[in-house]
Parts: C-alpha cells; sequence; structure tokens
C-alpha cells in the first residue's frame, strides 16, 4: 500500500456520498444467467465518472461476467445496463465507448506491437499523423519504446500486458475495463504497474473497473470496492470502510486477516453493545450497531493489529479481556503474530509491530498472556 | 550427444555404438527416398533419354549389368536429349503443361472459395460436433475415388439427375452439357480433392482464440472487417497448406480429366497417358514426367520451407 503515497496526492473524492452526483455507469436489477446457472443475481451497482472501481471476490463469483456486460460480449438475461444513462441493451461491443485489458492479454498474433496499440485508432478513422503520435505516446508510457516493431510472441509476459494495457488505453475511452490485468506479474513489476494505473487514471480523468481477487491490488488502487459473493455484490465501500467496517463474516473475512467470535447479544442500545461469546469464554462489550437487538445471535469481528498482548492482566476493566497462552508466533519481519489458545479452546490472534529490533522477545511461546482491545476496535456482524 | 567433460576416452566403444545406432535411425528415411523414390526417378531418366525402338522395350539402349560395366558406358555414350527437345518444339506439349497449371491454379482458387466457408462453420461448430464433422469429410475416402468420379459422371450427363431435376423445377427448357467439358474437370476435381482444402484451414481456423475476435470487436472492428483483418490472416499458415496440397496433385491429375473432360480438357497427365498407352513412346512419356517433376518442384520447395517455417515458430 506504499505506491500509493509515491503518486500525485490523492483528491477528495467521494461522489456516492453526493446524491446530487450524477450516476456513470448503472447496473439495475441485473441478472445473468448461463442455463439454468445464475452468474448474476438481481445485482443493483451505480460507478461514477472518473472513479477507480475494483470488484473483488473468489474465482467464479462473477466479476468478469459483469465486466463482459459493460463491452457488450453479453447481454443481461434481465435488468439494464446504463451508461451515462443510456440503455446499453442491444448496443455491439463495437459502438461501445469502453476498451477492455482482457485477462489473456488478447494481443493480435500477427500483428507489431504497434499495430495492436493503433488497432482502435486505425479503426475510429484517426488521422495517420495522429495516430503516430498517439502510438508513442502510448509506447512511451508503458516504456516499450524499444520493442515497437516486436510481435508479440517475441515479448516476456510482463511486456505483453504492457502492450495490452497500451492498446486498452490508446482511444482514451470513457470507460477502461481491467480483467486481472496484473495477474501475471511478479510482485515488483506488479507494485510498479499498480502505480502507474492509478496514475494514468487521475491524468487521463477515465473511469476505471478493475477486476481482481487479489485484495491488497483492490485496497492499493482502488476508490471503492464491491465485494462480491455468488453473484450478488456482498458490500460496496471504500478500501478503509470494508476493512474497518465489514459488512458481514464473508467480507470480513475475505479482506485482511481476522478474529471472528460467535456470541449472544445480551444486551444493546445506542451507547453499547454486550455479548456474551461463550466459545472465548468471555463477555465484549462493543460499539453499538445497527440492527443489532438483544437476544439475537452475532458475532464479534476484530483485526489481530487491535488486540493488546501482555505478560499480565491490564489493571482497569475486566471487559474486553481475556487470558491465554501463546500456542504459536508467526514471525513476518515487520509485525509478528501471536497464536493465543483461550481456557475454552478457542484460538485469538494478536500481531504486534516489531518496532524495535527485539533478538530476545519478552513474550514467547507458552506464555501466560492477557488479550485486550478497546470497545471500539471490533465490529459485531449480524450476518 | 549431451556435453560435459569428454568421456569418449573412457567409453569409446560405448560412443561409437550409439553414433552408429543414430545414423541407422537417420539412414532408415534416406533408404526409403532412395528405394521408392530416387530409384525409380532414374530409371524414368534413363528411359527419357533414350530412344524409341520397336522392340521389348520400346526403346534403346538397354542396360544389361551382366555384360558388364563396358555394356552400361556405351549405352551412356547412346544417350540423347531429343525427347526433351521435340517436347519444346512440339506447341502441343507446352500448352498441355500451361494448361494442366492453369487448371490446377482456377481449381485452387475454387476450393479455397469453397472449402473456406466449410472449415469456417466447422470450427465455429460446437466442440461436441466438431469430431463428427472432421469425420464427414473425410468419410468420402472410405469409398473408392474411381467410383465417386464415375457416379459425377451419372449427376453431369445429359440425361443424368442434374439435368434431370432443373427439367423438372422448370428452371431450364433444355439439357445442359457439362459433362466433358472443363466445368465437368473443375466440379470433379473440386468435389474430390475437397478435404485435402478443408483440413489445414480447419485445424488453422480451430486454433484461433475467440478472445482475439472480442479484442477486436471491442476497439470498434465490427465482425466482417474482424474478419479480414484478424481471422483471415492467421488463418494465412491453413491456406497455404491447403492451396499447395491441392495444386501440386491437380496439376498431374490424370482419372479426372480423362473421365469427365473432353477434347477440349487439355492435361499434361491425359497427354502423358496418351503418349505411353496409345504412342507406346516411352521415352517421350519418360520425358513429359520428367519435366513435369520439374516443374513441381518449385512448389514443393516452397511448401516445404513454409512447413518447416511454422514448425519453427510453433516449436518455440
Ligand atoms: N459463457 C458461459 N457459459 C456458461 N457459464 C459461464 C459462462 N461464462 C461464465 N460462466 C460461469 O459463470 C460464473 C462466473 O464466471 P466469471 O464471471 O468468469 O467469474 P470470475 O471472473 O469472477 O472468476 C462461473 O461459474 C462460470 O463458470
Ligand atoms: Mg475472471
Amino acid at each position: 500500500m506504499a505506491t500509493k503515497a509515491l503518486g500525485p496526492m490523492r483528491r477528495k473524492f467521494a461522489p456516492w456520498d453526493d446524491p446530487a452526483a450524477r450516476p456513470f455507469i448503472e447496473f439495475r436489477n441485473v441478472t445473468k444467467r448461463f442455463g439454468d446457472f445464475t452468474a448474476i443475481d438481481n445485482l443493483s451497482l451505480i460507478i461514477y465518472e472518473r472513479e477507480f472501481f475494483a470488484l473483488l471476490g473468489p474465482s467464479g463469483c462473477g466479476k468478469t461476467t459483469l465486466m463482459r456486460m459493460v463491452a457488450g460480449f453479453e447481454e443481461p438475461s434481465a435488468g439494464q445496463v446504463l451508461l451515462d444513462g443510456q440503455d446499453l441493451a442491444g448496443i455491439p461491443p463495437y459502438r461501445r465507448p469502453s476498451n477492455m485489458m482482457f485477462q489473456s492479454y488478447a494481443l493480435f498474433p500477427h500483428m507489431s506491437v504497434e499495430a495492436n496499440i493503433a488497432f482502435g485508432l486505425r479503426q475510429a478513422r484517426m488521422p495517420k499523423g495522429e495516430i503516430d503520435a498517439r502510438v508513442e505516446e502510448m509506447l512511451n508510457l508503458v516504456k516499450l519504446k524499444p520493442f515497437a516493431r516486436r510481435r508479440p510472441d517475441q515479448l516476456s509476459g510482463g511486456q505483453r500486458q504492457r502492450v495490452a494495457l497500451a492498446r486498452s488505453l490508446a482511444k482514451k475511452p470513457k470507460v477502461l475495463l481491467l480483467d486481472e490485468p496484473l495477474g501475471a506479474l511478479d510482485k515488483k513489476l506488479r507494485e510498479e504497474t499498480q502505480f502507474e494505473l492509478t496514475d494514468l487514471q487521475q491524468t487521463l480523468g477515465l473511469t476505471f473497473i478493475i477486476v481482481t481477487h487479489d485484495q491488497e491490488e483492490a485496497m492499493t488502487m482502488a476508490d471503492r470496492i464491491a465485494v462480491m459473493d455468488h453473484g450478488r455484490i456482498e458490500q460496496i465501500a471504500t478500501p478503509a470502510e470494508i476493512y474497518e467496517q465489514p459488512a458481514s463474516r464473508y467480507v470480513a473475512d475475505f479482506i485482511g486477516d481476522i478474529n471472528i467470535l460467535e456470541g449472544r447479544v445480551a444486551a444493546a442500545d445506542s451507547a453499547s453493545i454486550r455479548m456474551e461469546c461463550g466459545g472465548a469464554g468471555t463477555t465484549v462489550l462493543a460499539a453499538p450497531a445497527n440492527s443489532v437487538a438483544a437476544g439475537q445471535t452475532a458475532w464479534f469481528a476484530i483485526r489481530p493489529e487491535k488486540v493488546s498482548i501482555a505478560l499480565a492482566p491490564p489493571t482497569e476493566a475486566a471487559v474486553n479481556c481475556v487470558g491465554g497462552e501463546v500456542w504459536d508466533i508467526g514471525y513476518l519481519g515487520d509485525v509478528s503474530i501471536y497464536h493465543v489458545r483461550l481456557a475454552t479452546g478457542a484460538t485469538i490472534k494478536s500481531t504486534v509491530s516489531n518496532h524495535t529490533r527485539m533478538i530476545e522477545r519478552p513474550i514467547t511461546w507458552d506464555d501466560k498472556v492477557w488479550l485486550s482491545w478497546t470497545p471500539d476496535a471490533g465490529v459485531v456482524l449480524t450476518r | 550427444m549431451s556435453g560435459g567433460p569428454d568421456n569418449g576416452a573412457a567409453a569409446p566403444g560405448g560412443r561409437a555404438g550409439r553414433r552408429g545406432a543414430r545414423w541407422l535411425v537417420l539412414a532408415i528415411p534416406y533408404l526409403w527416398l532412395l528405394v521408392f523414390f530416387l530409384v525409380p526417378f532414374f530409371i524414368v531418366l534413363k528411359i527419357s533419354l533414350s530412344m524409341t525402338a520397336l522392340a521389348m522395350p520400346p526403346y534403346v539402349p538397354v542396360f544389361d549389368l551382366a555384360k558388364g560395366i563396358d555394356n552400361v558406358v556405351a549405352g551412356i555414350r547412346q544417350f540423347t536429349t531429343d525427347n526433351y527437345v521435340w517436347l519444346i518444339e512440339d506447341a502441343l506439349y507446352v500448352r498441355a503443361y500451361l494448361s494442366s497449371l492453369w487448371i490446377a491454379a482456377v481449381s485452387t482458387f475454387l476450393l479455397l472459395v469453397v472449402g473456406y466457408p466449410i472449415a469456417y462453420g466447422m470450427a465455429r461448430a460446437p466442440r461436441r460436433w466438431q469430431a463428427m464433422l472432421v469425420m464427414m469429410v473425410i468419410l468420402p475416402f472410405w469409398t473408392s475415388f474411381l467410383i465417386r468420379v464415375y457416379a459425377w459422371i451419372g449427376i453431369l450427363k445429359k440425361e443424368g439427375l442434374l439435368n434431370q431435376m432443373l427439367l423438372a423445377l422448370g428452371v431450364i427448357d433444355d439439357p445442359l452439357t457439362i459433362l466433358n467439358t472443363n466445368t465437368a474437370v473443375y466440379i470433379g476435381i473440386v468435389y474430390s480433392y475437397l478435404p485435402f482444402m478443408v483440413l489445414p484451414l480447419y485445424a488453422a481456423l480451430e486454433r484461433m482464440d475467440d478472445t482475439l475476435l472480442e479484442a477486436a470487436a471491442d476497439l470498434g472492428c465490427p465482425p466482417v472487417q474482424a474478419f479480414w483483418k484478424i481471422t483471415f490472416p492467421l488463418s494465412m499458415p491453413g491456406v497455404i497448406a491447403g492451396c499447395f496440397l491441392v495444386f501440386i496433385p491437380v496439376t498431374g491429375e490424370f482419372v479426372i480429366p480423362d473421365l469427365l473432360g473432353g477434347s477440349e480438357t487439355l492435361m499434361i497427365g491425359k497427354t502423358l497417358w496418351a503418349e505411353f498407352f496409345a504412342n507406346r513412346d516411352w521415352p517421350v512419356s519418360s520425358a513429359v514426367a520428367v519435366v513435369l517433376l520439374v516443374i513441381l518442384v518449385v512448389p514443393i520447395v516452397l511448401f516445404q520451407n513454409q512447413e518447416a517455417k511454422r514448425a519453427e515458430r510453433e516449436g518455440r
């Protein structure tokens, strides 16, 4: 996530909070069936102009299908897809103002890098001089100038990916659809390209929809993320909201690491929620949440980095505090993850950042430790 | 032979043995070529340099190895290029060659025009049908080629199936004369050689990645243009293979022009047959065959180069 800091300052951009903002791409109750299999299930979604929107979800959840409906390769079985207020139904792909970067790159093997990039521009009958200038610009952008005359089979995977990107960007489309664009790249090239993409999207002022199954990629690049499961959207929110305020256990679990404690709501009011978590053998006091009622089953979800670990019990309250034994330690360099086994047998993870270079750690295997957290550190989920 | 330190000194016999085995493997195809191609070719070449004679066999000199090497040397002294000179001087032969090449070229074009849509349709058909469609293209091969050409006589003749049908439908008032014309030859050739055109085209088209067409459409290219800009160029290896595979044998075709063609149909295969069986002029007919081979060496070599280049590209 450090790459974002390298980029130009992120603008304050939140049209989704503005009731007057015009939807740019809109899915209205869209369903897509393949035979009797429902790939997209009554899905509604609004994407705004100049937004960098990420579709996140496990393989087969319908991300590509959703994107192909924008590009025009699939028509919805029910519902509407609108672009800039216009229903796209019946408009063939070659008349839609979107361009797509394919998961497989789909480069034309009989054309040079140059010709691949120029393909869409020639198709649009752009004057020759302008085409040359644009191709040059794109080649510089993706740093492939020396490879202009090569054919795709003479390039490496990373270079091909850049050609695909340049080709889809060349027409400066109103909407750019990126289907797992960086899937095949190694970590370093991937981070570099992520940065380039966000940079480009902002300088050109385009609307990007990116499909990925890599949560970190989505968090890094997107203004908003839609987490999908089985053709439905589980949650649409900014990366921070998705991380801090997941709407369900599915989302909480999908993005990052999290502890989930099942329990019964003992009391819920506008000030707090009290939960009896039998599995952890403790009572949890949490910040209030909507539609949580006393007596119902709920789940308390808390990120490992928000759980403090100590060798002595905290002096104050007895709430949000539970004792256990260090079962395992995962050393990741920047952080260490402590797996603490509670008296009930449940495990809670706590991450501690290694800000000093401790060779000898005060907490180690089999230590008796105390875990604690503040009431607003976790969220109460009802599904 | 893997590289690495030289172990030849340690096991010279082993290495020599392996080399011997390798030569043997390499030698088999050459031996095959020698026995089944080069030897017959040299016999034909030798006859083409001989003179006609009222004898059995109908030419001189005849080598008799039993009479020793002198007999062979004396024979070689008698070799003549008269037959080749004859081929050039008599316009009939030149016209027959040119006409054969022309008929082969037109047939190749017709086969491409007929075969491409068939191959395209096969490649676009649902996966589970494709094996069956390929079968259907190959199926006619399971019956005799000669019988199938005879069947065309029954269809094309004056009182044949085609004329009867057209008359019954009222499309024509008088039966068409198709049999014993070049039209019938083209029909026969296109029918008989279709699989040789369709199969390489199908192989090339079937391999094509459909997302390329989606990518073209996405960049603003309507389907018909996408066909000419993407599909057709990518099927070029199949087009080239199919064209060579039909052009080369059609040039020397004999059965089809003989059975379906008429007096106007001039093809070198027919000329060769007439020279050999009607005139019993073995030397001239051999010269005709040798020249035909020389003419076809050009497309054959081109074809081989193309195939080798393709194999190299795909092997990478
Ligand atoms: N053309 C199709 N025919 C039948 N099923 C399809 C087709 N395209 C996609 N699917 C199915 O729809 C589901 C969603 O696919 P997809 O959108 O490609 O998922 P994702 O991109 O999220 O991995 C998958 O289960 C897939 O098998
Ligand atoms: Mg996909």
